[in-house]
C-alpha cells in the first residue's frame, strides 16, 4: 500500500507546485473563505519582520500566532511552501496510519463478535468486508490531500495546515496507544488554537478502552489514569506554555492570541457564523453573546462524550467537525480535516438520509461564496447579508452533514444489537425515527 | 425536522417528485417562461421612485443659458478635427484653459489581438483630455464626471460643445461641493479604459497609457453624453454596463424626473413609453424594451462610455441623442439645462448612491421589475434541473437513504457507482480541454490560419472558434470504451452533469440575471430530457439547435428584430460572425467575462450533455 501512497502524495505536491507558480496563488492568498486574520500567511510575514526589528510582534493588532509557530517560521520563512506541503503530506500520512490501525481494530473486534455469535443473524451485511477496508486509508489520504479545500489552504500559505498535521500527529498517537504523546501533541493542538481541549475526552475514552479500564466513576484505575493523562496534558501545556514565555520574554502573546480568538474583536467576513452577528449586535450584549457562542464549541463535548462513551474514535470524528464549523474564525482548511475522515464512514453510507441533499449544498455554496463576494465588495450591487445567507447555508449544511452521520452511526448500532428487519410490536415493519 | 428524519413522508415525498417528475418539471418550465412574460405587465410591476433622500427633495432651478454658444464651439471643434484628422488636442486645452480648468492630457497606445473590423482599428494609439473644475465649497474628495467621446467621424461634436459650454456656466456657478471632471476621451471605450485605469492606479488589461498629472476625488458618479445634432427629439438612456452591471436605480430615476420637469421626451432602449398597457400593443412594446434590455445585459459588454466605470464601484449612464422626424424638437440649451440640474442633484448627494435596486429590468423608464420579482423566473428554470437530479439519484440503483430508509436494499449502491465515477472522469476532461481549446486557439493560431487560408485576421479568429466548436461535436466516439464498465454510467455522467450546470446558471444569474435566463431557457430541456434511449437523429438536431452557439445565433436575431431592423438570413450569419469577434475583443480589452464563461463552463457542460446522448 505504500507505493499508492506515494503516487498520491506525488499527485497532490505537484498540483500544489504548479499552482504555487501560477498566478491564481496571491488571489487565492486573499481570499477570505480560505485565510482567516489567525492564519494569513501576510500576517506571519508582518510578524517576522516586527521581530527581526526587534518589536514584540503582538504590539499591534496585526498578528496572531503563537511563539512557537514564529520561531518556526522564523527558520524557515524561505522555505514556507516546502513547510505547507510538508504539513499537508505529514497529516496525510498520519491520517492513513491511523485509519489503517483502527480499521485493524475495528475488523478484530468484529472478528470476535461474529465468534462470539453476539449479533443478531440478518445483520451479516452491515459487516465490513476486508476488501472494502482495505482501501479506506488510502481514500482518507486522498480525501485530505486532494481535497480542493486542503489545496487552497496550502496554495495560500496558511498555516492552518500546520494545526491540522498537529491534529492529525494527535490523533495517530492516540490510536497508537501512545499516552505520552497523545497528551503532548493534544497540549501543542490547544496551544495552537484553543479548541482542541475538547478532544481530551475521546482521547481519555479511547485510551482508557485500549487499557481495558471501564468507564466508571466509582473505579479507583478510572481515576488513576484519568489523573494520569490529565497531568501528562497539563504538565506539557505548561512546558510549551512556558518555553513561549521565555523565547519572547513576555507574556504579551496571551491576550493577543487566545483574547484574540474567544473575543473575537476581528469581524473580517468568513465563512463562520461570528462576524455578521457581531457585527450587526449592540456593544452592550457582546459579552453575552460571545459566551453563547464560544460555549456552543465545548458545550456538546459531554452529552457526546456520554452517547458515544464505546466509540471514541467517532466522538474524535464528531468534535473535529464541531470545532471546525463553530469556532470563531474558521477557513476551509479546518472543514478539510473533518471531511478527511468521511471515507472510514463509508459504511454507514446505505443510512445516510440527506446526502445528496446535504453535498448539493455544500457544493452549491462553496461556488457561490466568491460569486456573491465579487457582487458585495467588487460590483458593490449586493451587501454583506448575501453573503452572510450563503455562510448561513453552508453551516447548516454542515451542521446537516455531521448530525447525519451520527444519526446513522447510532442507527446502525442499533441494528447490530436489535436486528436489522425491525418488527413493530403488531408484527408489522417499524421504522426508526430521530425526534 | 420531520421531513428529514420521517422516512414515511420522505418516502412519499420522494415518490411524489421521481412519479409525477416529467410533468412537474414541464410545468416549471412553463411557469418559468410565463413568469417572464409577466414582468413586463404593468400591474405586475413596480413604479419608480426616488429613494435617495440627498436628491429628492431639495429644489433645483437649472438656468443654463449658453445652448447656442455651445453649438459653435461644437462647429469650431469639428473644424478643428477635420484639419488635424484627429483629436484637436492643443485646441481642446487651449478652450478647457481659457474656460477655468485645470487641463490634463493622458496618453494611451494599445495593440488589439486581432483587427476590429467594425471599428476598423488594429494599433490604438490616442489622448484623453479633461479638465478638473476645483469644488469651492468642500475638500477636494469626491468628484464627478461629465465625458463625451471623441469619435473619428463627424458625429458627437455637439456633446464635446455641450460639454465645454457647461464647463464654462459651471465655473462660474459656486455651490460646487464635489470636483467635477470633464472629460474628452478618444477611441470611446479604449480611451476610457485608459483613462479609468490610470485614475484608479490598477492595470488590469496590459494596456499602456501614461500615468495621470491630476487628479480628483474618489468619484461619486459619472455621465456619458452623445450628442450628434443640433437639436434632439428624444434622449435615450442606456445603462447596461460590463458584465452586465447595472448602475443604482436611483440614477435612472433622477434622469427620468428631469426629463419630466425639463419637458424633454426619455427613452429607453430607444422606445418610447405608452400609456395604453392594457391594451396588446401597449403590453407588446413593455415585453420588447424589456427584453431588449435583457439581450443586452446577457451580452456583457458596455453599451455606452459609462459602462466601464461600473467596474469602480461608480455609478454612471450614458445620455444619447436621438434626432428622429417627429415634430417636438428640444434645443441644446434645454439638454444642457437637464444636465445642470442632474449634476446639482449628484453634488447634493451625502453617500454614494445605494439607497435604490442595483438589479432590475426596466419594461419602461417610470416601471421598473426588482430582483425580488424576476428571480422566480429563473428559479423556476433551475428547480428543473434539481428534480431531475434527484430523479436520477432515485434511479442509481434506487438507493437506500431515499427508497427504502436503509433496510432491505440488496445491492450496495456503492460498488456499482464508484468505477462509474472514474469513468465519467473521462468525458468530462475531454470536454473541458475543448472548452479551454477554444478560448485559448482562436486568437493564438490567427496567423497559422492566415498564411493557410485566404481570410483575414478576425474571419480567421472567428473561423477557427466555430471549427473547434464544430470539431467538439465529433468528440463522443473517443470516450465510448470506458462506458461499457458500468451501465449506469450514463446516469452518474447526467447527475454531474445536471448538477455542475444548476450550479453554473445560478453564480451567472447572480451576477448577470439576463444572461443566466437566457441559458437556461435553451440548456434546461437539453439537461433535462437527454438520455441515451430517445431517438437519436432527431434529439442530436435538437440538441445542436439548442446548443449554447446557436442561442447566440437567435440572440442576434432577435436582438434585431426587437430593434425594428430585421436582418435576412445572410445578414444575420455575417452579423453573428462579427458579434464572436466582439466578443473576444470585448473579453481581451475590457475583461468582459461572457465569451470566458461560454467556452471555459457552458460550452464543455453541453458537451458532456451531448456525450449522454451518444452513451452505449
Amino acid at each position: 500500500m505504500a507505493a499508492p501512497l506515494t503516487l498520491l502524495v506525488i499527485v497532490a505536491v505537484t498540483i500544489r507546485a504548479v499552482l504555487f507558480r501560477s498566478s491564481l496563488a496571491e488571489l487565492i492568498s486573499e481570499r477570505v473563505e480560505v485565510v482567516s486574520p489567525l492564519n494569513s500567511w501576510k500576517r506571519v510575514v508582518e510578524g517576522l519582520a516586527l521581530l527581526d526589528l526587534g518589536v514584540s510582534p503582538y504590539s499591534g493588532d496585526v498578528f496572531h500566532e503563537t511563539p512557537l509557530t514564529i520561531y518556526l517560521y522564523h527558520f524557515v520563512i524561505d522555505y514556507a511552501e516546502i513547510v505547507c506541503m510538508i504539513a499537508d503530506g505529514i497529516t496525510a500520512v498520519a491520517l492513513y496510519l491511523a485509519v489503517q490501525v483502527y480499521n485493524k481494530n475495528v475488523f478484530r473486534k468484529q472478528k470476535y463478535a461474529l465468534e462470539a455469535d453476539r449479533y443478531p443473524h440478518d445483520c451479516l451485511e452491515l459487516m465490513q468486508t476486508p476488501k472494502e477496508l482495505f482501501y479506506v486509508p488510502l481514500k482518507v489520504a486522498m480525501f485530505y490531500l486532494l481535497s480542493p479545500f486542503t489545496i487552497l489552504s496550502c496554495v495560500a500559505k496558511s498555516t492552518c495546515g500546520i494545526n491540522n498535521a498537529i491534529v492529525a500527529l494527535f490523533v495517530l498517537c492516540t490510536i497508537k496507544g501512545s499516552a505520552l504523546l497523545s497528551a503532548i501533541f493534544l497540549a501543542l493542538a490547544t496551544y495552537q488554537s484553543i479548541y482542541p481541549i475538547t478532544l481530551f475526552a475521546p482521547a481519555l475514552i479511547y485510551l482508557l478502552q485500549r487499557l481495558y479500564i471501564p468507564v466508571n466513576l466509582r473505579r479507583q484505575s478510572f481515576w488513576l489514569f484519568t489523573l494520569q493523562y490529565a497531568f501528562m496534558f497539563v504538565g506539557s501545556l505548561v512546558v510549551i506554555v512556558g518555553l513561549s514565555f521565555f523565547l519572547l520574554g513576555s507574556w504579551d502573546y496571551i491576550p493577543s492570541v487566545y483574547g484574540f480568538i474567544l473575543s473575537v474583536p476581528d469581524l473580517t467576513p468568513n465563512i463562520g457564523l461570528f462576524w455578521y452577528f457581531f457585527a450587526e449586535m449592540f456593544e452592550h450584549f457582546r459579552l453575552f453573546f460571545i459566551c453563547v457562542f464560544q460555549i456552543n464549541v465545548f458545550f456538546y463535548t459531554i452529552p457526546l462524550s456520554i452517547k458515544l462513551k464505546d466509540h471514541p474514535v467517532f466522538l474524535m470524528f464528531m468534535q473535529i467537525a464541531i470545532i471546525s464549523i463553530f469556532k470563531s474564525y474558521p477557513t476551509v482548511g479546518d472543514i478539510a480535516l473533518y471531511m478527511a475522515f468521511l471515507p472510514v464512514w463509508s459504511h454507514l453510507y446505505r443510512f445516510l438520509r440527506n446526502i445528496f441533499m446535504v453535498s448539493c449544498v455544500l457544493l452549491a455554496c462553496s461556488a457561490l461564496f466568491p460569486v456573491l463576494w465579487h457582487l458585495w465588495i467588487y460590483a458593490g450591487s449586493a451587501n454583506s447579508n448575501f453573503y452572510y445567507a450563503i455562510t448561513l447555508l453552508f453551516n447548516v449544511g454542515q451542521v446537516l452533514l455531521v448530525s447525519d452521520y451520527f444519526y446513522a452511526y447510532l442507527r446502525r448500532e442499533h441494528h447490530l444489537s436489535h436486528g436489522l428487519y425491525l418488527k413493530k410490536k403488531d408484527g408489522s415493519e417499524a421504522t426508526l425515527v430521530l425526534k | 425536522m420531520g421531513l428529514l428524519s420521517d422516512p414515511n413522508r420522505r418516502r412519499a415525498l420522494t415518490n411524489l417528485l421521481t412519479r409525477l417528475n416529467t410533468p412537474i418539471c414541464v410545468l416549471c418550465y412553463l411557469a418559468g417562461v410565463a413568469w417572464f412574460m409577466g414582468l413586463a405587465f404593468e400591474p405586475f410591476t413596480l413604479r419608480t421612485y426616488m429613494s435617495e433622500n440627498a436628491m429628492g427633495s431639495t429644489m433645483v432651478e437649472e438656468r443654463f443659458p449658453a445652448g447656442e454658444r455651445a453649438l459653435v464651439t461644437a462647429r469650431e471643434f469639428g473644424a478643428h478635427k477635420r484639419k488635424s484628422g484627429a483629436m484637436p488636442v492643443d485646441w481642446l486645452v487651449k478652450t478647457m484653459q481659457s474656460r477655468g480648468l485645470e487641463v490634463y492630457t493622458q496618453s494611451f497606445s494599445r495593440r488589439l489581438p486581432f483587427p476590429d473590423e467594425n471599428k476598423e482599428r488594429y494599433m490604438v494609439r490616442g489622448t484623453n483630455v479633461y479638465g478638473i473644475l476645483r469644488a469651492p465649497r468642500a475638500p477636494r474628495t469626491e468628484a464627478l464626471v461629465l465625458s463625451a467621446p471623441c469619435s473619428p467621424d463627424n458625429s458627437n461634436n455637439q456633446a464635446v460643445g455641450l460639454l465645454l459650454g457647461l464647463a464654462q456656466y459651471f465655473r462660474s456657478q459656486i455651490y460646487w461641493a464635489k470636483d467635477i471632471i470633464f472629460l474628452v476621451n478618444e477611441h470611446d471605450l479604449i480611451g476610457m479604459q485608459a483613462w479609468l485605469e490610470a485614475y484608479h492606479h490598477t492595470n488590469i488589461t496590459g494596456m499602456d497609457w501614461a500615468p495621470l498629472h491630476g487628479r480628483g476625488g474618489s468619484i461619486q458618479a459619472a455621465l456619458s453624453l452623445e450628442l450628434s445634432s443640433d437639436v434632439v427629439t428624444s434622449l435615450d438612456l442606456v445603462l447596461e454596463g460590463l458584465n452586465g452591471q447595472l448602475p443604482n436605480l436611483d440614477l435612472a430615476n433622477l434622469f427620468y424626473t428631469f426629463c419630466q420637469k425639463q419637458d424633454i421626451l426619455c427613452t429607453i432602449q430607444e422606445k418610447l413609453q405608452r400609456s395604453d398597457w392594457d391594451s396588446v400593443s401597449g403590453y407588446s412594446q413593455a415585453v420588447q424594451t424589456m427584453a431588449l434590455m435583457v439581450l443586452k445585459q446577457a451580452s456583457g459588454r458596455p453599451w455606452g462610455d459609462h459602462g466601464l466605470f461600473l467596474r469602480y464601484h461608480i455609478e454612471s449612464a450614458t445620455i444619447r441623442g436621438i434626432n428622429s422626424f417627429r415634430q417636438y424638437k428640444t434645443d441644446t440649451t434645454t439638454v444642457g439645462r437637464l444636465l445642470e440640474g442632474m449634476f446639482r442633484k449628484l453634488n447634493n448627494l451625502l453617500e454614494r448612491l445605494h439607497q435604490s435596486y442595483f438589479f432590475y429590468l426596466l419594461p419602461s423608464l417610470s416601471r421598473f421589475v426588482s430582483i425580488g420579482y424576476y428571480m422566480p423566473a429563473f428559479g423556476f428554470l433551475a428547480v428543473i434541473l434539481l428534480l431531475r437530479a434527484l430523479d436520477l439519484w432515485v434511479q442509481l440503483g434506487a438507493l437506500p437513504s431515499v427508497t427504502e430508509d436503509g433496510v432491505g436494499s440488496r445491492a450496495l449502491p456503492l460498488q456499482s457507482s464508484s468505477p462509474s465515477l472514474v469513468s465519467i472522469l473521462t468525458p468530462v476532461v475531454i470536454s473541458h480541454l475543448t472548452g479551454a481549446a477554444l478560448y485559448t486557439l482562436p486568437v493564438l493560431s490567427q496567423e497559422l490560419a492566415v498564411q493557410h487560408f485566404p481570410v483575414s485576421e478576425t474571419e480567421a479568429v472567428v473561423l477557427t472558434a466555430i471549427a473547434i466548436y464544430t470539431a467538439g461535436l465529433a468528440l463522443p466516439h473517443n470516450t465510448h470504451r470506458y462506458s461499457s464498465i458500468a451501465k449506469q454510467g450514463w446516469r452518474v455522467l447526467k447527475l454531474v452533469a445536471v448538477l455542475y450546470l444548476a450550479v453554473l446558471l445560478s453564480c451567472t444569474a447572480l451576477i448577470n440575471f439576463s444572461l443566466g435566463f437566457i441559458l437556461a431557457l435553451t440548456l434546461v430541456p437539453v439537461a433535462a430530457f437527454v438520455t441515451p434511449h430517445v431517438p437519436k437523429v432527431l434529439s442530436a438536431v435538437v440538441m445542436v439547435l439548442l446548443a449554447p452557439g446557436c442561442t447566440l445565433l437567435y440572440c442576434v436575431f432577435a436582438f434585431q428584430e426587437l430593434q425594428e431592423a430585421p436582418v435576412s438570413l445572410i445578414d444575420g450569419w455575417m452579423l453573428f460572425l462579427s458579434v464572436i469577434s466582439q466578443g473576444m475583443l470585448d473579453h481581451a480589452l475590457y475583461g468582459s467575462l461572457v465569451y470566458p464563461l461560454l467556452a471555459l463552463f457552458i460550452y464543455p457542460c453541453w458537451l458532456i450533455l451531448w456525450n449522454i446522448l451518444f452513451w452505449k
